[in-house]
């Protein structure tokens, strides 16, 4: 059999692999330069990028909990006149496309960034974050109604002819009506899950643990969670999913692959594992060779066959 | 100004060093020394290193701790550090023999450190100040408090540090002077504030708050080591903040040393 064939085109973003770094954990990536291989990575999402500077939630900031980590970065970066001069030059002499993430907290910031953006070169897709749970303002209250979903992705649309991805927050009733506006304004391909929201206290201090009281989970604790997200998703949007929500693994990554994912991203494992990337990279080929599957599409959605449900 | 350019330097991937040695010096306080040659090299006061759980525990997230003492000869790192969860309690359990992967040194430490400093340690804080210490070898006095004589555990051979004189003081009086470190730290400097250089403090936030305003009252250049949660430890993933007179600065990165009079502390 030949080399399998990992490439994927994600809404139109041509991959070299399937293998994501997610929005947050590594920032907008530099540091992580030096210390992880960035050869199995198809693509890195920049950290949440503002038209002005965030200046970030009140610490602490985050706290590990049973096989999660709950965290309250509040979005903080230094704006998207920042992000063009200083951070995005150094960006795209690395291998991987680079995706960017943006927040906002009107429509119009949302139109603005993804405009800034879409004029610079080396920027290969914009990944619309309105699933923050950690900001009050923007953020998670574009995700949780339908309709604020459509503005806002239809306001960005306009500005941009890159792949467009948006991602979803877990924090809803129902996801597949938020991914359906998603659709319906002219997302080329969804992601997620984003964090779900949760907390703690300390019981010396009898307060909550972080600063902002509450704030996102992530990590491999909340792997089903979004592996049932994505299962939905598929069901009920015909553009392709990035799947995320606790990855560790090439079994990991298949089984969000087999519920409906094009491709997958990692995150909170990237803080104890650098080379997860070439590991679910090694184990998605092994997989395919083992199991005589010559493409990785050949995969995507296969659990739903003889569900009622799937088509 | 302040400068954040002070010790940063390149340090790789994560890596796994074998433990020489790991002891419990009182309980819930650890001393876990490594073979860490390529960490020793080019480790600075004040600097940490990140150790990694080993796969498939519930806790992950590496976990920050300063370093207490470097040996060039031996290539050997000595970490002294409290059991607070069950992180830090995975480290106080690793065995002689064992590896464990860690990542640095990380971050920006302490300057360099004038002739008859005042170097106050509370508690365990007293970590990354015996590792200044022992690499400035110049004549200083150090303050090492504690609510009782039961956290005042750093091993006495430890403290044999050439130039240094310890001053111990407890708050119920149990060892050393009755009072809190900045009694003791207020008398010194009421006496003859002119005659110390800078001040070095780590320990708790309230401790390192009156060091702050003691050093500012008496003009004294004062730099202060803080801890946070931290989860990458090399200034990406912007989790372990701490407000300042310039914005939210990382921990990891930027400190844990920051000049005193920059910190915003609140409570």
């Amino acid at each position: 059999m030949t080399k399998p064939d990992l490439q994927v085109n994600l809404g139109g973003l041509w991959l070299s692999t399937p293998i994501l770094a997610a929005s947050g954990p590594i920032g907008n990536s530099q540091q992580y330069r030096e210390r992880f291989s960035t050869r199995a990575l198809g693509a890195i999402i920049v950290k949440g990028v503002s038209l002005e500077p965030w200046p970030g939630n009140p610490p602490p900031r985050l706290a590990e909990t049973a096989s999660g980590v709950l965290n309250a970065i509040g979005l903080q970066n230094p704006g998207l006149k920042h992000f063009l001069e200083q951070d995005l030059p150094q960006l795209t002499s690395a291998g991987p496309r680079i995706i960017v993430n943006i927040v906002g907290r009107t429509v119009e910031e949302y139109a603005q960034v993804a405009a800034g953006l879409t004029g610079a070169g080396g920027v290969d897709g914009i990944e619309i974050n309105i699933s923050c749970p950690n900001i009050k303002a923007g953020g998670i209250a574009f995700g949780t109604d339908p309709d604020q979903t459509y503005q806002v992705v239809k306001a960005v649309r306009r500005q941009t002819s890159l792949p467009l991805l948006v991602k979803l927050s877990p924090n809803v009733a129902d996801v597949t009506v938020l991914a359906k506006a998603a659709e319906a304004a002219g997302a080329d391909a969804l992601s997620l899950i984003n964090t779900i929201a949760g907390m703690l206290i300390d019981i010396e201090t009898r307060r909550p643990l972080l600063g902002n009281t509450f704030g996102g989970l992530s990590g491999r604790a909340i792997l089903p969670v979004a592996l049932k997200m994505v299962w939905q998703t598929a069901e009920a949007v015909k553009i392709p999913l990035l799947g995320m929500g606790g990855i560790s693994s090439a079994r990991d990554a298949l089984q969000f692959i087999m519920a409906g994912a094009r491709a997958v991203a990692v995150g909170t494992a990237l803080f104890y594992n650098h080379e997860l990337p070439d590991e679910i990279y090694r184990g998605l080929a092994d997989y395919m060779v083992e199991h005589n599957v010559a493409a990785l599409g050949d995969l995507e959605g296969i659990a739903h066959k003889g569900d009622d449900y799937y088509e | 100004m302040w400068s954040l350019k002070r010790s940063q330097c390149r340090t790789g991937r994560p890596q796994g060093y074998p433990v020489v040695e790991n002891r419990i010096v009182a309980p819930g306080f650890t001393r876990l020394t490594l073979l860490a040659p390529a960490i020793v090299q080019k480790a600075v006061p004040g600097q940490f290193v990140m150790l990694y759980p080993p796969p498939n525990r519930q806790q992950q997230l590496p976990r920050p701790l300063s370093i207490f003492k470097v040996d060039h000869k031996r290539g050997e790192l000595t970490l002294f550090f409290q059991v607070r969860g069950e992180g830090t309690g995975i480290f106080a359990d690793a065995e002689a023999g064992s590896t464990i992967k860690l990542l640095g040194p990380l971050g920006t430490g302490f300057p360099a450190l004038p002739e008859n400093s005042l170097l106050v340690a509370g508690g365990v804080g007293i970590a990354p100040l015996v590792f200044l210490a022992a690499a400035a070898a110049k004549p200083c006095s150090m303050i090492y408090a504690a609510c009782t004589a039961a956290q005042l555990v750093c091993p006495a051979a430890d403290l044999k540090i050439s130039g240094i004189t310890v001053l111990e003081t407890t708050e119920d009086g149990s060892r050393g002077e009755k009072g809190t470190a900045t009694n003791l730290l207020s008398r010194l400097l009421s006496a003859d504030a002119d005659r110390y250089g800078a001040i070095f403090s780590c320990g708790p936030r309230p401790m390192l708050k009156a060091v702050a305003n003691l050093g500012r009252l008496k003009g004294l250049p004062t730099w202060i080591s803080l801890e946070e949660r931290m989860a990458c430890g090399i200034g990406a993933c912007l989790g372990c903040a701490v407000a300042t007179r310039e914005g939210y600065r990382r921990v990891c990165y930027d400190g844990p040393v920051f000049p005193a009079e920059v910190v915003i502390f609140f409570d």
